[in-house]
């Protein structure tokens, strides 16, 4: 597969995860929600830590602002964040069987939560109910399945 | 960098900036967006822009539910039609009642007009329809997204209700769609007042949908559940009079001096697929304050009055 081919590819993942991320849901479900596309930008982060990385997480930050946010800029800051700590550990936890790669990412979903909720409280949108960490588990877990699904879009390196 | 991968070929780290350096890029720009989105006026503009390149996404991810309800809608059967119809022809019998009423109280209260030439005009001057885009804001905090926008009309912090209530305000302009924050967020306070004894307080969001909270009501204060509330008109946003919600319980605790007063709004999200947005006749004197609470606030507060006005010259 060639690389501009690879450069689409994740692109359009990661329009299907931004998707994915606005779909309208139940409350309930809308909680528990992974956030598809974070998880899909640390897939390609560890995988293909070349292309995309933090670009691709900042862009991908912003788009989540303009949806979602409170503040613009407040995703991309904690997306680039988790896209550069896979970056540095992605030879680390690509070496690994899924169920640790899971809990790396559960981990690193942590991380981005924690800086979000710190930014919120700062810029003045201070949101601290538990329900905010939900999706950090339920990231952790669907790992396996995002893993699966995107690895038949490439060639590992 | 168009496209996200065109630098492949690039060894990780060799050429070209490390992953920290370029992280930190990255980091240095987040803050400085979000710097000017808490302070600055040009960022309004590309926030816009950007609501703007959000909108074909929104309206992509509401698309299968709204076919779907397009659908329904095309094969309801013949009895569902046919009970509708009948409902509805009574409800516009009732409707053509009312407006025999209405004509000639028109009539009457233009002949009383007449006699007083200084009564001011209708408070609502303009009212526009919109409907709500089925899109995941944060589930978290109580928003929705409308399908109209600037370009339509609308404008920030504009009330939006439902037909029975108070629904929000416009918190964020894109140029085809606005978020709404709704009264049940967790960030909104709508100025109140209890119809039964003109009490004035202050009701904010709990976070969950259906639910209002007066916390600044003091223990012995004349309120009971099932009291009615309707925005006072104070704060600028919002007109007098308009109905907001209805007290369902109040609890008070001898240890405590505010009691603790829940309300549930009238308007309610979950039923609304259409919700109308409000225009004022700034003459009358019902109408919100014209100048928009959103404006950096003028230096008046409190230490500003003792001061003799020197300074501008």
């Amino acid at each position: 597969m060639s690389d501009r081919n690879l450069g689409l590819t994740i692109t359009l993942t990661a329009i299907i995860a931004l998707v994915l991320t606005v779909l309208p849901l139940p409350t309930w479900l809308a909680i528990a929600r992974p956030q598809f596309l974070v998880v899909t930008v640390l897939y390609w982060s560890i995988m293909s830590p070349r292309s995309g990385g933090i670009l691709l997480g900042f862009a991908s930050g912003l788009a989540l602002d303009v949806l979602q946010g409170q503040v613009l800029g407040e995703h991309a800051l904690a997306l680039a964040f988790a896209a550069y700590l896979a970056i540095r550990l992605h030879l680390l936890v690509r070496a690994k069987p899924v169920f640790e790669q899971s809990l790396f990412v559960f981990a690193a979903l942590m991380v981005y939560e924690f800086l979000l909720w710190v930014l919120d409280g700062w810029s003045g949108h201070p949101l601290s109910t538990p329900t905010r960490w939900v999706h950090t588990l339920t990231g952790g877990l669907i790992w396996p399945l995002v893993a699966g699904v995107l690895g038949r879009f490439h060639s590992t390196r | 960098m168009a496209v996200f991968g065109t630098e492949v070929d690039r060894p990780l780290y060799g050429r070209g900036p490390s992953p920290g350096l370029r992280f930190t890029i990255y980091a240095v720009l987040s803050v400085v967006l979000m710097y000017y989105d808490q302070h600055g006026h040009w960022e309004q503009r590309l926030r816009y822009a950007l609501e703007a390149t959000a909108y074909p996404v929104q309206v992509a991810v509401n698309s299968p539910s709204a076919g779907w309800r397009a659908l329904t809608e095309t094969f309801q059967s013949r009895a569902v039609l046919r009970a509708e119809n009948e409902r509805l022809r009574a409800h516009e019998r009732e409707l053509e009642l009312q407006l025999i009423r209405e004509a000639s109280l028109e009539q009457e209260n233009a002949e009383l007009r007449q006699l007083h030439a200084s009564l001011p005009p209708p408070l609502i001057k303009n009212s526009q329809l919109a409907e709500i885009i089925s899109v995941e804001t944060d589930p978290l905090r109580q928003r929705v997204v409308i399908n109209k926008g600037a370009r339509d009309g609308v404008k920030l912090n504009q009330t939006v209700v439902d037909g029975t209530g108070v629904l929000g305000q416009v918190a964020r302009l894109g140029p085809w769609s606005a978020e709404v924050i709704l009264v049940t967020d967790p960030e909104h306070a709508i100025p109140v007042q209890i119809t039964r004894n003109n009490l004035r307080s202050i009701a904010v969001g709990s976070g969950n949908s259906g639910e209002l909270l007066l916390p600044y009501l003091a223990i012995n204060s004349d309120v009971k559940s099932g009291d009615l509330l309707v925005s006072s008109g104070l704060g600028g946003v919002f007109p007098a009079g308009l109905p907001v919600a209805r007290i369902t319980g109040v609890r008070r605790e001898s240890n405590q001096i505010l009691a603790q007063v829940r309300a549930q709004p009238l308007a309610t999200v979950e039923r609304d697929r259409e919700v109308i947005l409000l225009e004022f006749e700034p003459t009358h004197p019902d109408a919100p304050a014209p100048n928009p609470p959103i404006a950096p606030a003028p230096a008046t507060p409190v230490k500003a009055a003792p001061k003799i006005p020197d300074n501008d010259e």
